[in-house]
């Protein structure tokens, strides 16, 4: 970036953090749980911490018959309920004074004219200088009406000199072709690098640590690789049932849901080459080769599974399934486990299998990566004493109890030679966690930055519907999920799956 | 807490592995052994502050409180793990001869490998890089304005013995002023052609954040006083008018600038755990705070030459 130089600024002056610009946000869909639970709850936190320009404003928008104040006081609960840092009143104060409520529709012309009013009294009052996020908190389906009211009412074009970013929450698409209708519905009205698409693993505090840990340390890269590594897992149970998103989840399923978001960008993440630097470009570049070198098995009813949790107990509460949940058809087949096999075809990984699966109402809730090792070529030892001995694995924590586990072999004391597994532990921290701010603290802080890293770009996104749409479509010509008991480690294909290549799941 | 009288480090240091294998947890995941010299008077809030601290960074805190130097040699120690401590805690009283030695007892019972703070609540050294206990450490941190004895000269004792990892919460305290100021001109790059601080008369922080303002900006920077609470006002004044950041209650400041409305700004005087936690973030040299107390002491010298 050029410019006139700031001589407060100094590389070196590493305590200084970055305060957002001028700027304001306008939030859709402000009564939903996203935005009640995480968006406004991350916004007061960024100001808690200082993190916010001041003047920032935020704008609600939704069909509600409120005024200001009533949004004010949504906002107000929903921090008191949900916020990480302590109530504060005179940050409270700062941020209350930018809260501004438009009522209306999405097609309603004169709401969108009252909004582009709201927004340039903004401007006008509070310094909030022409730049703002559109931050969509509503269901895909009305990307569109939003984008084109957006664009009719000029609030899409920047003046010169500054800035109109819109932010979107997954799913992107629920196959490639849909996930490119929608990148056109946002192309036209805002430029790529305005569209900012959230995936809140890659604000986590243990996800970005996946890079720091392979690059910055001399101790793994050498490993990583076929010659080292056996296969690689990569686990997100939930121990929940659907809950209250029946309407969302019945035809959309497992894979869709999370395999195709989450799971796509661990992997990526895991298996990328090291980047030439960590701007958003770079990182961007190596996501992009690896997932383009991402292959499915040839037969896919042999290397994936899938399943639906049925009636029964989980966790000593006897819950219902999936069918008999308020809102989904009887007869539904969507599949709320699913597992698949990929193979990334570089030298670095060829003949590594990745493991990827997902569910719902499982033994746990868990998300972790798993690198697990071959076994040593050869073992001086005799058969009886290493008969307790597994695979050397590396754990990669993701959440709950973030951290790091390697799992190696130890001499259990004793006067015979007998080698036992055992752990030795990273934790991050007994509560590291405390002060480690939330996913959309990070990334609600980068998009009013404009800084990109975080964000999936609509190449990465397209590349993994292409990756998972020829499994998707395998599974709709191919009969119903194979049934599986709540709070157990998914549906018994998953398990042949992974037994017909000799290997296990780990229990997380 | 383990209670051991009449005891000595290797003691301290078995009872440390003791009680993390009756918690079930040999790996602490600690980053950093902190050292804490203080006062019996001060050592509970000391002690406190780190607690909170060490959520951030989970450390080997050892409170250090030397008593009267005189007579036998006794060391007493209290002993903990966990409980709300992401690390261990050792707070050992030196009695006597030994208190002269105190590094003797500590050396020992530092993590191996990590790095080292040591923080002066109160009263720091004359040259903190120099004390037998401070060169133990590669971060030293003081704090001018909880001095108790000589207050207005503390800091510029201080700065004069500037070494390589010395800093000092009155530094810390001013990095919300310091980010502000700094977005300030981000938003709005205008050449700064003055500025003044107001203050306390006693103030530190005011003091570092003059001479920091003077040392980037190459501008003449005023000290004027007013009644606090410690910083209440700081103004660059630009040809297109004052940029304005003005706290009257320690709380909530009003952001002005040429051209702009004025917005009110949440900048909280922090406590204790929190400048503690930002202290703790970093161990390298602060090169920018080095530059600041070097430009302090020419400021100083001016004053004094002209006063002379």
């Amino acid at each position: 970036m050029t410019g006139p130089v700031n001589p407060l600024r100094d590389p070196e002056d590493r305590r200084l953090p970055r305060i957002a610009g001028p700027c304001g946000m306008v939030l859709f869909g402000v009564t939903g749980d996203l935005s009640r639970k995480k968006i406004m709850p991350a916004i007061y936190d960024l100001a808690n911490r200082g993190l916010l320009p001041p003047g920032f404003s935020l704008v609600g928008f939704a069909r509600r018959d409120w005024a200001d104040q009533d949004f004010a006081q949504i906002v107000h609960d929903s921090v008191r309920d949900h916020s990480r840092t302590e109530f504060r009143e005179e940050v409270w104060r700062q941020l209350a004074e930018g809260f501004r409520f438009v009522p209306g529709d999405f097609n309603d012309d004169h709401a969108f004219d009252q909004l582009r009013r709201t927004i340039e009294e903004l401007d006008e009052v509070r310094g909030t200088s022409g730049n703002h996020a559109f931050y969509l908190a509503i269901p895909p389906s009305f990307f569109g009406a939003v984008a084109g009211q957006l664009k009719e009412h000029g609030l899409a074009e920047p003046r010169p000199g500054h800035w109109r970013r819109v932010v979107v929450e997954k799913p992107f698409g629920h196959d490639l072709a849909s996930a490119r209708a929608l990148n056109d519905i946002l192309g036209e009205v805002f430029e790529s690098g305005s569209i900012f698409r959230i995936d809140h693993y890659l604000g986590k505090e243990t996800v970005q640590n996946i890079l720091a840990m392979r690059f910055a340390n001399n101790l793994f890269e050498p490993i990583w690789n076929g010659n080292y590594v056996d296969h690689v897992q990569i686990t997100m149970a939930e121990d929940v049932g659907i809950g209250g998103r029946a309407g969302y989840y019945d035809g959309v399923g497992a894979a869709r849901d999370v395999i195709q978001n989450h799971l796509m960008q661990l992997l990526a993440l895991v298996a990328m080459e090291e980047p030439v630097s960590f701007d958003a470009e770079s990182l961007r570049t190596e996501k992009l080769k690896v997932l383009s070198s991402v292959v499915l098995p040839g037969s896919l009813d042999q290397t994936t599974a899938r399943g639906q949790y049925t009636a029964g107990w989980a966790g000593g509460e006897k819950v219902v399934g999936f069918c008999e949940e308020e809102g989904i058809s009887k007869t539904s087949k969507t599949e709320t486990y699913a597992a698949v096999t990929l193979n990334v075809e570089t030298r670095r990984w060829a003949g590594v299998p990745f493991y990827l699966r997902t569910g719902k109402r499982l033994g746990r809730r868990v998300t972790e990566v798993a690198v697990v090792f071959k076994r040593a070529p050869h073992l001086p030892f005799n058969a009886t004493a290493t008969e307790e001995l597994t695979a050397n694995t590396l754990v990669i924590r993701v959440q709950p109890d973030e951290g790091m586990t390697i799992r190696f072999g130890a001499k259990v004391p004793g006067t015979a030679m007998e080698i036992r597994d055992v752990n030795m532990d990273f934790a991050y921290g007994g509560s590291f966690t405390e002060s480690s701010p939330e996913a959309y603290e990070r990334l609600i802080l980068d998009v009013l930055l404009g800084d990109p890293p975080l964000f999936p770009r609509h190449e990465e996104v397209e590349l993994s519907w292409k990756i998972l749409d020829p499994v998707l479509a395998r599974w709709a010509a191919s009969g119903a999920p194979e049934p599986y008991g709540p709070g157990t480690w998914g549906p018994k294909s998953a398990n042949e799956m992974l037994a017909r290549d000799g290997r296990a799941w780990r229990r997380p | 807490m383990i209670e051991l009288t009449n005891t000595n480090s290797s003691e301290i240091a078995a009872e440390f592995v003791r009680a993390r294998i009756k918690a079930g947890s040999p790996a602490m995941g600690m980053v950093m052994t902190l050292i804490i010299v203080v006062d019996e008077g001060g050592a509970h809030d000391a002690m406190e502050a780190a607690r909170k601290a060490s959520r951030e960074h989970p450390a080997r805190v050892l409170g250090v409180i030397p008593r009267d130097a005189r007579g036998e040699a006794t060391i007493n120690a209290q002993v903990g793990i966990g409980e709300s401590w992401s690390g261990e805690t050792a707070l050992i009283r030196l009695k006597g001869e030994v208190v002269k030695h105190a590094e003797s007892v500590v050396l020992p019972l530092l993590l191996p490998d990590s790095p080292v703070a040591i923080w002066w609540p109160e009263n720091p050294p004359l040259d903190p890089a120099a004390d037998p206990l401070g060169s133990l450490a590669q971060r030293r941190i003081t704090d001018a304005a909880a001095v108790t004895r000589g207050k207005s000269k503390a800091l510029h004792t201080l700065c004069a013995h500037y070494a390589k990892g010395n800093t000092d919460l009155a530094w810390t305290r001013i990095t919300p002023w310091r980010a502000l100021l700094a977005a300030a001109l981000d938003q709005q790059p205008l050449k700064v052609r003055r500025a003044s601080v107001t203050a306390e008369r006693i103030s530190p922080s005011a003091d570092l954040l003059q001479a920091w303002l003077n040392d980037r900006l190459h501008v003449d920077v005023d000290r004027q006083t007013s009644r606090g609470p410690g910083i209440t006002e700081v103004v660059m004044d630009t040809k297109d008018g004052p940029i304005r950041i003005s706290r009257l209650d320690g709380k909530l400041a009003t952001f002005s600038s040429p051209g702009r409305p004025d917005r009110p700004v949440a900048l909280k005087r922090r406590e204790l755990p929190d400048l503690l936690a930002e202290e703790l973030r970093r161990l390298d040299e602060d090169d920018i705070y080095r530059d600041t107390t070097a430009r302090l002491m020419k400021l100083n010298g001016t004053a004094a030459g002209k006063k002379a």
